[in-house]
């Protein structure tokens, strides 16, 4: 991934920052500008808290080539307590003691490091809550 | 609009075709379609692909598939639509006739997959995600059904191995299938013992990777009788969409884009799921394969996994599905197994289905899905003679 394109991702990468419907008062993560609840436009900021619990979690033994030195890795939809999920993967937690409705927290941690010569990019992963 | 027909088929064996490239298998199964529909010429040629670009490093196959096909100069564009792309040509195919803008019209997808070491295949795949907020946190297609699986089964109270009747149901079925590439009858031990891809989903539970290409000929129905002695009518052709990332979905079990797809095929056609004798579903994992009979109205939420566990996705069940294979056992080379899906129904409808005939077939569905979900495209083909 290119340097700009992480540069464009890092409010919502680094700090959960999606945005608030100002007409219907949904929270919005990813940004996307549009509300998806009311489709009207969507622009004001809103940092999330970054707290929530685990919808469903995986480990994951066969990945993509650029993440083939990470595995086996585990990764989990999240419903952030502000009401939208994210995809994120799991750190500092071992596979046996995590559960569907767990709660976790946000931390930022190392997502990816492209070839020896490539840029790192950092962004959210999820842990136990409270460790 | 006019009444479409599909008036010649055509495929290549799916499988690992290391002695063919990408524009001769799509050759080979458009070849095959035109001659089964008596045609030299046709107006228009759609060329469903996901991955050339990618692992071939090849696009434009519009019109590279045209001029390696003795067409040159004919009209000709490449059709994506993630793992969909066969199902979306043939779409737009079906436009094309059904408005009057053309009259005799080539559908092939085609997937060349194999070239590619297993990572970068999988890497490839995931385009079909949401690159920025699913695929760079590294989750997989296999990871996104992973996680639905087992969601899946929490809300439902299933086991991993109760998705095993899916892939057993599909290689058996396979075997009736020459073009299939598993002619091998899976046990139920082999299931519950392969090894994991993401946990709770192994390696019998998904479509294998594969090189492919599957072909259609569409002409208007008055023209069918004269070009094939025995033509299907495309009685219904739907596209329905949904966020691309699981997490932005309503509710991440209920495939919508299927739902709302399928509910509009069975209005354009005027039936009901009860009426459809057979359906080729999107069996890429089990839990697709649950998730897609209940969106189309053939189990209650819940109950897929029920359905195939009680048997009824059988050849002689209520449902039959994956009838000569599916993806599971015939193979998933991406962007030609919406294309395969039409070509086993017209085989299905025609009774030419060998060992896998489903008696007296007169309706059957086809129903591909793009990624996690996000593009559900169905299809409804009927008898006419
Ligand atoms: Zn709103």
């Amino acid at each position: 991934m290119s340097v700009a394109r992480n540069w464009r991702l890092q409010q919502q990468r680094y700090r959960l920052t999606g945005e608030r419907c100002d007409t219907c008062g949904a929270a919005i993560f990813p940004p996307r500008d549009v509300c998806p609840e009311c489709e009207a436009p969507a622009k004001t900021p809103l940092v999330f808290s970054g707290r929530g619990e685990i919808y469903s979690y995986s480990t994951v033994y066969h990945p993509p080539a650029e993440f083939e030195t990470a595995a086996p890795y585990m990764v989990a939809l999240v419903r952030l307590e502000e009401g939208p999920m994210v995809a994120a993967q799991l750190t500092d937690v071992d596979k046996g003691s995590v559960s569907i409705g767990m709660p976790v927290e946000m931390v930022t941690r190392k997502i990816r490091a492209e070839g020896d010569e490539g840029i790192i990019a950092y962004g959210y992963k999820f842990r136990p809550a409270g460790i | 609009m006019r009444d479409v027909a599909i008036v010649g088929i055509g495929q290549t064996k799916v499988g690992e075709h290391w002695d063919i490239g990408l524009r001769h298998l799509a050759l080979e199964a458009l070849q095959g379609a035109m001659a089964d529909a008596g045609v030299e010429r046709v107006d228009a040629l759609y060329v469903g692909n996901m991955l050339s670009g990618a692992l071939v490093g090849q696009e434009h196959l519009g019109a590279l598939v045209a001029d390696f096909a003795g067409l040159r100069g004919v009209e000709a564009v490449k059709v994506e639509a993630a793992c969909a792309s066969g199902a979306a040509a043939l779409r737009l195919g079906y436009v094309a006739v059904a408005g009057g803008l053309s009259n005799v019209v080539a559908v092939v997808g085609v997937e060349k997959m194999t070239d590619a070491p297993g990572p970068e295949a999988t890497s490839a795949a995931a385009m079909a995600c949401d690159a920025d907020y699913e695929a760079a946190h590294g989750l997989s297609l296999a990871a996104l059904h992973a996680l639905l699986m087992q969601r899946y089964m929490r809300e439902y109270g299933y086991t991993k191995e109760n998705f095993a009747p899916f892939a057993i149901n599909a290689h058996a079925n396979a075997m009736n299938n020459p073009y299939a590439m598993f002619h091998l009858a899976l046990k139920e031990s082999t299931y519950n013992r392969a090894r994991m891809v993401a946990d709770p989903l192994n390696l019998m539970d998904g479509a294998p990777i594969a090189d492919g290409a599957a072909a259609v000929v569409l002409a208007p129905v008055e023209w069918a009788r004269q070009l094939n002695p025995a033509p299907v009518r495309v009685a219904a052709s739907a596209v329905g969409t949904d966020a691309v990332a699981v997490h932005d979905r309503r509710d991440p079990l209920l495939l919508d884009a299927a739902l709302l797809s399928s509910g509009r095929a069975y209005r354009q056609a005027g039936v009901a799921p009860d009426d459809i004798d057979f359906f080729e579903l999107h069996d890429a994992f089990g839990i697709m394969a649950a998730l897609s009979l209940e969106a189309t109205g053939f189990a209650e939420r819940g109950k897929g996994v029920r359905l195939a566990l009680d048997g009824e996705i059988a050849l002689r069940g209520r449902v039959p599905i994956s009838t000569l294979g599916g993806l599971k056992a015939r193979g998933h080379p991406v962007g030609a197994t919406g294309v395969y899906q039409a070509v086993e129904a017209v085989q299905q409808l025609r009774g030419q289905a060998g060992g896998s005939q489903v008696p007296n077939a007169r309706l059957g569905m086809t129903q591909s899905i793009g990624g996690s979900g996000a593009t559900a495209i169905t299809h409804i083909l009927e008898r006419i003679v």
